[in-house]
């Protein structure tokens, strides 16, 4: 389009007159010559009806043949005796990066140094495609820990703390009598969470109930993650690992709670309910 | 009459002064123009020592409480508070015990009777220990249950479970202390376990009471087990625990 754009004086003229500024006129009586023009080589104004636009494109795509788009047929109308479909065969497609590199294919020029002296350093590198880290990080659905988390963690705090403080308000720490190496006591037992290696005291040597055994527990606790070779963390995948670890703690759970409630003086068995509860905190 | 500041205005002012500023950094929910933006909400965290424990956005799945039940962070919670306690405690303790000086035991007796909050403090350590092992255990029983132990989190497993044996030894050691019957013949069935350890079982044992049977010795030893060694141990590795749970991706699952 040329930049000359006649001026429709009379339109230009009675915005003035209107009182509007100068740009605006200026440019609302270039407008309304350019539409003149048109009206006068007997196009319509105003935007096309769709299915004119379609059948002007449908028309289009038959001049241009029946292959690729419209920039692959540009460019094969560029390449003398363009391939069949307007594609290029790999040979032309070889031939026209040399070219563009300007050196007949050879290796590519040495890029970003300067010839004058100077510089002492490159400005630019290629960089393999390999050498590009590919980041590849899923999108997950996750929340701001402020105020999210951070809201539920104190209002736990918060709920084990005030149960804590009302069962020590009214529940007493044992203390017994001071304590004296000559006086056994008739019930002598260890914390509860040793009562399990206790009762088994009943049933094996000492240096197999004491040693051996929280031992092995402990081993084949912490090898867990190492023998464990299941990549799913879905219940149903690994009933094998649930299990074994449901009959650890249960054999535990039984052991601890047969020591601590069912065992009185001489560590001989008792039923609470008849010699008393033989068990303190 | 001169209109009284209203509630706004004091906060106002205490907030936009040079010292508060120092203190809380920019995003912090306790600073002037703290705004409830993604902007803030991010800096909330980032800007704060929270960071070191928290991203500043964790998975929406681990915020159910049905997934954590918050076990892990009730144990670190508990172990705080024990330590809280446990201070307090040794304003008014001595370990020492002995014909002629039972002065561990007569303290005990003070804490409970004479001492203010003496006896609800040591309550709170009592049952908190208590409750401390069964929260770490319940804890464990959780991260199995979810695999959450599995690649890249094995390690941490590991630590978790020298974690759990920490805190059995600090519950064992403070069972000691009151130095009444009940204490003492506790220890003495542990303990005896002990000397049954292969090749080094006498040495064990006498390194562990300081002496062939449980005395003052013995009781002097493990109020320092108790109250600085093994804490110590256990911060450095709650101090890996927690960073780790951070470097193998935050919390496990969703499952």
């Amino acid at each position: 389009m040329s930049d000359e754009v006649q001026l429709d004086q009379e339109v230009y003229d009675r915005l003035i007159a209107e009182g509007k500024s100068e740009r605006i006129a200026r440019a609302k009586a270039k407008a309304a010559s350019v539409r003149k023009a048109k009206i006068a080589e007997g196009q319509t104004l105003g935007p096309k009806p769709a299915d004119e636009a379609a059948k002007q494109l449908s028309a289009y795509r038959e001049s241009a043949g029946s292959g690729g788009g419209v920039a692959t047929k540009t460019a094969a109308q560029a390449e003398a005796g363009g391939a069949a479909g307007g594609r290029l065969t790999p040979e032309q497609r070889a031939a026209r990066v040399a070219a563009s590199l300007g050196n007949g294919g050879k290796q590519p020029a040495s890029i970003g140094v300067p010839t004058s002296g100077d510089h002492t350093h490159r400005l630019l590198a290629l960089v393999p495609p390999a050498g590009i880290q590919q980041v590849q990080g899923k999108q997950q659905d996750k929340v701001y820990t402020w105020p999210h988390l951070l809201l539920v963690e104190f209002v736990a705090l918060l709920a084990v703390g005030s149960l804590l403080l009302i069962v020590s308000f009214f529940l007493d720490a044992p203390l017994g009598s001071l304590a004296n190496p000559n006086d056994v006591p008739a019930i002598n037992k260890a914390p509860w969470y040793f009562m399990g290696l206790q009762e088994l005291l009943a049933y094996f040597h000492p240096m197999v109930a004491g040693i051996t055994m929280p031992g092995v527990a402990v081993v084949l606790l912490m090898a867990a993650p190492y023998v464990d070779k299941n990549p799913s963390a879905k219940p149903e995948n690994r009933k094998v690992a649930n299990m074994a670890f449901t009959f650890f703690v249960v054999f535990w759970a039984v052991l601890v709670i047969i020591g601590s409630f069912l065992r009185g003086a001489g560590y001989e068995w008792v039923w609470p309910w008849v010699d008393g509860l033989g068990f303190t905190l | 009459m001169p209109k009284l500041p209203t509630f706004d205005d004091v906060k106002g002012n205490v907030q936009d002064n040079v010292i508060w500023k120092s203190i809380f950094r920019p995003g912090s929910i306790y600073r002037k123009g703290y705004r409830d933006t993604s902007r803030d909400r991010a800096l909330a965290s980032m800007n704060n020592v929270l960071y070191h424990l928290h991203p500043v956005k964790v998975k929406r799945h681990g915020l159910k409480l049905t997934y954590t039940y918050c076990l892990g962070g009730l144990s670190f919670f508990l172990f705080v508070l024990l330590t809280i306690t446990g201070i307090f405690l040794m304003f008014f303790y001595t370990p020492a015990a002995g014909a002629g000086s039972e002065i561990a035991y007569a303290n005990m007796r003070e804490i409970s009777a004479s001492i203010t909050f003496g006896n609800l403090v040591r309550n709170l350590h009592r049952w908190g220990a208590h409750a401390m092992v069964f929260t770490v255990f319940l804890h464990m029983a959780r991260v199995f249950y979810h695999g959450a132990y599995k690649p890249p989190r094995e390690f941490n497993w590991v630590v978790g479970v020298i974690l759990l044996l920490l805190t059995l030894l600090l519950s064992f050691t403070g069972y000691l202390l009151p130095w009444d019957q009940l204490a003492l013949w506790a220890v003495t069935v542990g303990t005896n376990m002990m000397g049954f350890t292969p090749v080094f079982g006498d040495q064990v044992q006498f390194v562990l009471l300081g002496g062939v049977e449980i005395g003052p010795n013995t009781l002097l030893r493990w109020y320092v087990l108790h109250v600085l060694f093994i804490p110590f141990i256990t911060v450095i590795f709650l101090a890996v625990h927690f960073w780790r749970i951070r470097k193998d991706g935050g919390i496990s699952g969703p499952l």
